[in-house]
């Protein structure tokens, strides 16, 4: 497909069966995500979406663009592992928050210290949906969700502070029923160099009846002069907040500023962008000190073979030190 | 009468605690041995510890190849107590021992590291000999029998080197005693000093003080010990060398197979003895390409550009996840792991398999189970890398048994990998890891990269006439699209699979999918040639047949030329390729054998066992080892003696080593 054709979010639908049910949040994240690809101006083949496990995972099977639905909690280390292999790729990684921060935690953690160049999605229901609704990372202590036989006994983890303290260069929170805020979430975070964490609020309707879409909505809590629900999302821009490190010595400032407002929930939940930093080196320009040339000719755009197979690679120079030279 | 002069055939041994220079000190020894014209194979043993344990090395010189360790020490080098009272009783009638005689009052409760059983064994032999537990005791014990004291002053030559270069502080220079022990050593050998001072340079390089030190003082107990054993029965001599030779560990003999086979991309997780490999690659990041080989007199002119990223990943999952990734990319990837590691990745090797990736994993494997000995040589993952994962996942095992093998094993993995769509593991282990010797450089020059079935782009699909990935149509190789290539869009996942890549369930194409995968370990069990798949050694009509496969081919080659020489008719069957296994060669070699013998580093014999599975033929005899310590040729020359005259049990267990 050629670049100047204006692509359309339905040039990257496929034809398989989507199986998730009616009024899943997913459905909201899949549709953005077309929309921002089409927006982006993106040519399929040069997307790659990588998933993990779950209803989440599913989602690389409707976007026509080479899709990778891995192992659960593994979505980061092939997604790492493709862009680390051509880095020329656009690379976007998707979990559910059990995939991504309970059984991928270290891999969570370990991602932020790269800072590699690719946008990183969490689909953030707290509940484990095809597993047919036990506590995810994100249900909060104390909270029944219908399938649990007694209250979460674990708090929840904070999806934000993670992906701060782990070193994350750009996070992120969106809602899936505000579909043209998160279209541009996506963008901002696929557009971002370095590594971006997305955390996107999506109600389970089928398992989470605790944080659903009339909750987020504010539907139990009319304003009393209009009748109108109040909702608890809103937007940090909204309130003229600005999470750009302009300068290497905002830093400190800004963290902590990011890690205040993450830490509101309940009757207020921010969405919006939380944190973005461009002066930390990318995972890429780190190997480039090392490697000069490793954006120009990565490691699968390497040619090893003559043509007729004939190996390319000299060792005399790795041999050096220890051969014995003949007499 | 006294013995003839035995020249260049020694077994030489040095030890001393971790953390002191010990390594170095073995590395000039057999640099300068290799610098002299011979040949060396050397042994390395190390507590899982950082500093104060007991180590050594083991190495022998010789003017052939050498392939094995023996039992036996001719000349026991030592700087302090520990490894006299470990070593000093496997040292020959006729040897040496270099040792401190400042030392010599240091008794055996005195050294913490000695473990009980050790130490109440070394007192009863103390007892027998009717000497107490001191040091002393132990060498007059050794003396008795004949062997040569080697007494270097070993704190008066440190002063004497202080005081020649200027140096305040003795512990500043500590280290040097290793060099000590080795020209102590060298002086009684009667070995070159001026070779080993070239070894001395090539080991410290830029360091021309640390040179001029070492060799200042070497040269001293070189001519002390020398003026104390004028008469040694063993001498080691350079001699002429016609051929180029390479002195490598067996984990550098990988990494270049490796890299030769196009490898551009290795994952790894911090882990003994697998991490030495990726550590090596990391060093060399940078390569060199339109080049030849091993061979530096023949290289084209060069272009720069290549190179090989390595990765450190926070666990095993991810080394063996990311890897998939990136071959996902076209990239010849690969990790490097040992057991625990290795049991990390099972659902990772599951995915690669269901997806047909291909993968190469190099599966240094050690002693077991859990942390098990982690520094200590085994071969007991056989069994565990033919049936890693759950579900049923083909893949191919590939086993090296020397450096050749590594080299050759490390490039045809990637060949087998991408013609057959699927992981390759390839076992070598912790003896051949960290062994070290001088090989004549193979010549690698038949070897060709293969990169299977690709599917290149723009191929002319289209969204009536998609490109599938998993195409049940043209046999069970399906041709692969590599991520980001333009108009063969397609999915994986680790569910099964329809012909494009998505989840399906469907019992028909569930069965077409087995069907496929597997069909693909046929066509590589007829399409692999056999002299990769297994090699034969000795008289085509033996009636004593050994299996063997990995590492203990060194030690089986260097003892069967013994047997062989004494006139035994005995064969050995080395098994390289594992899975597919080669059923037909197998059964050919051993189906006329009275005599069925099994030599394995492990408790249970598993290629045996395998064996027994895939041919139906039952081994008569089994000779196992499971201490942590690689069989010497020693000590199968003595256990296949009796085998061969009807005399030993079904299975010998051997139990040497230190």
């Amino acid at each position: 497909m050629a670049l100047e054709q204006i692509l359309k979010p339905s040039d990257f639908a496929t034809e398989v069966h989507n199986d998730w049910c009616p009024g899943c949040g997913d459905f909201g994240i899949l549709r953005t995500i077309q929309m921002a690809l089409a927006e982006l101006r993106m040519e399929p083949h040069r997307v790659t979406i990588v998933s993990g496990i779950g209803c989440s995972a599913k989602t690389i099977h409707y976007v026509k663009t080479y899709g990778v639905h891995t192992l659960h909690g593994r979505a980061l280390p092939y997604a790492t592992g493709v862009k680390l292999g051509n880095p020329q790729l656009k690379v976007l990684c998707l979990s559910g928050d059990g995939d991504g921060l309970g059984i991928g935690g270290g891999h969570f953690v370990n991602a932020g210290r790269r800072n590699l160049d690719m946008l990183y999605v969490i689909h953030d229901n707290g509940v484990y949906g095809l597993t047919k609704g036990q506590a995810a990372p994100t249900l909060k202590l104390g909270v029944q969700t219908k399938s649990l036989a007694h209250p979460n006994i674990n708090d929840a983890v904070n999806p934000i502070w993670l992906a701060l303290a782990a070193g994350a260069t750009w996070v992120g929170r969106g809602y899936s029923y505000d579909i043209k805020h998160l279209v541009s979430l996506l963008k901002q975070g696929i557009e971002h160099k370095g590594y971006a964490f997305l955390d996107v609020l999506q109600p389970c309707p089928t398992y989470n009846d605790i944080n659903t879409k009339e909750w987020y909505g504010g539907e139990d809590r009319k304003d009393a002069n209009n009748g109108r629900p109040l909702p608890r999302v809103y937007k940090l821009e909204d309130g003229g907040y600005d999470p750009v490190v302009r300068d290497p010595s905002d830093v400190e400032a800004k963290a902590s500023q990011a890690l205040e407002k993450a830490l509101e929930w309940g009757d207020r939940i921010p969405i919006g962008v939380f944190y973005k930093n461009e002066h930390v080196p990318t995972f890429e320009e780190r190997i480039a000190q090392r490697i000069p040339n490793y954006m120009d000719n990565p490691p699968a755009l390497q040619v090893i073979a003559g043509p007729h197979g004939e190996p390319r690679t000299d060792l005399a120079r790795l041999v050096q030190r220890m051969t014995f030279k003949g007499a | 009468m006294s013995p003839p002069v035995q020249v260049n055939d020694l077994s030489w041994l040095i030890g001393g605690p971790q953390g002191s220079g010990v390594d170095s000190s073995a590395n000039v020894f057999a640099r300068a041995c290799a610098a002299g014209g011979l040949h060396v194979f050397g042994k390395r043993e190390f507590y899982s510890n950082i500093m104060g344990e007991h180590s050594y090395f083991a190495l022998r010189a010789l003017t052939i190849p050498v392939r094995s360790h023996i039992d036996a020490v001719n000349v026991l080098a030592t700087f302090e107590a520990e490894t006299l009272f470990r070593h000093a009783r496997a040292v020959t009638d006729d040897g040496a021992i270099v040792y401190d005689p400042a030392l010599g009052k240091t008794r055996l409760a005195d050294i913490p590291t000695i473990e009980k059983r050790l130490r109440a064994d070394l007192q009863t032999y103390l007892i027998s000999h009717g000497v107490g537990e001191t040091l002393d005791d132990m060498l007059a014990a050794s003396k008795q029998r004949g062997v040569s004291l080697v007494p270097i002053p070993f704190k008066g030559l440190l002063e004497q080197i202080a005081d020649e270069f200027q140096v305040d502080q003795l512990s500043k220079i500590s280290r040097v005693v290793n060099m000590l022990a080795v020209g102590a050593s060298f002086g009684i050998l009667g070995f070159d000093f001026a070779t080993m001072r070239t070894a001395l340079e090539d080991v410290f390089r830029a360091k021309a003080k640390i040179v001029n030190m070492n060799a200042w003082g070497a040269q001293k107990a070189y001519d002390l010990a020398r003026a104390l054993v004028p008469d040694f029965r063993y001498r080691l001599q350079t001699v002429p060398r016609e051929e180029s030779r390479l002195f490598l560990t067996g984990s550098q003999a990988t990494a270049l197979g490796k890299l030769y086979g196009g490898m551009r991309f290795q994952t790894y997780y911090p882990i003994t003895p697998a991490s030495d490999e990726s550590e090596f690659l990391e060093e060399n990041e940078i390569l060199d390409v339109n080049g030849h080989g091993l061979v530096p007199e023949a290289a084209a002119p060069k272009e720069d550009g290549a190179s090989i990223l390595v990765v450190q990943t926070e666990d095993e999952i991810a080394a063996v996840t990311m890897a998939t990734g990136a071959a996902l990319t076209g990239v010849r990837s690969a990790t490097a792991t040992s057991g625990p590691g290795f049991s990390l990745m099972m659902e990772g090797i599951g995915w690669a398999s269901i997806n047909e990736v291909p993968l190469v994993i190099t599966l240094y494997q050690r002693a077991g189970p859990s942390t098990g000995m982690p520094t200590r040589h085994e071969q007991g993952d056989l069994l565990f890398a033919l049936h890693a994962g759950h579900g049923e996942s083909p893949r191919i095992v590939l086993a090296s048994g020397d450096f050749e093998e590594c080299m050759r094993d490390g490039f045809l993995a990637f060949n087998f990998a991408d013609r057959y769509q699927m992981p390759v593991i390839h076992l070598v282990d912790k003896a051949l890891a960290n062994s070290y010797a001088t090989i004549v450089p193979p010549d690698l020059s038949d070897l060709r990269i293969d990169r299977g079935a690709l599917v290149p782009p723009n191929n002319g699909h289209s969204s009536e006439n998609p490109y599938k990935r998993f195409d049940l149509g043209n046999g069970p190789v399906s041709p692969r699209a590599l991520l980001g290539q333009e108009g063969t869009i397609f999915w994986n996942t680790g569910d099964e699979h329809d012909e494009l890549g998505h989840i399906t369930e469907d019992p028909g194409l569930r069965n077409a999918m087995m069907e496929k995968r597997f069909a693909k370990l046929d066509l590589a069990a007829e399409e692999i040639p056999a002299d990769v798949k297994l090699k034969y050694f000795g008289p085509k009509d033996a009636s004593t047949v050994i299996v063997s496969w990995g590492s203990t081919k060194g030690a089986l080659l260097d003892a069967l030329d013994r047997l062989w020489a004494d006139g035994a008719k005995i064969g050995y069957l080395h098994v390289r390729l594992i899975k597919p296994f080669p059923v037909a060669e197998v059964t050919k070699f051993l189906a006329k054998a009275k005599r069925r013998i099994g030599v394995e580093m492990n408790f249970g014999g598993q290629l045996a066992s395998v064996v027994r599975e895939q041919t139906g033929i039952q081994m008569t005899h089994l000779v196992l080892k499971y201490n942590g310590r690689p069989m010497s040729n020693t000590e199968l020359y003595d256990a296949l003696g009796p085998i061969l005259h009807g005399k030993a049990e079904k299975r010998t267990v051997l139990t040497r080593g230190a």
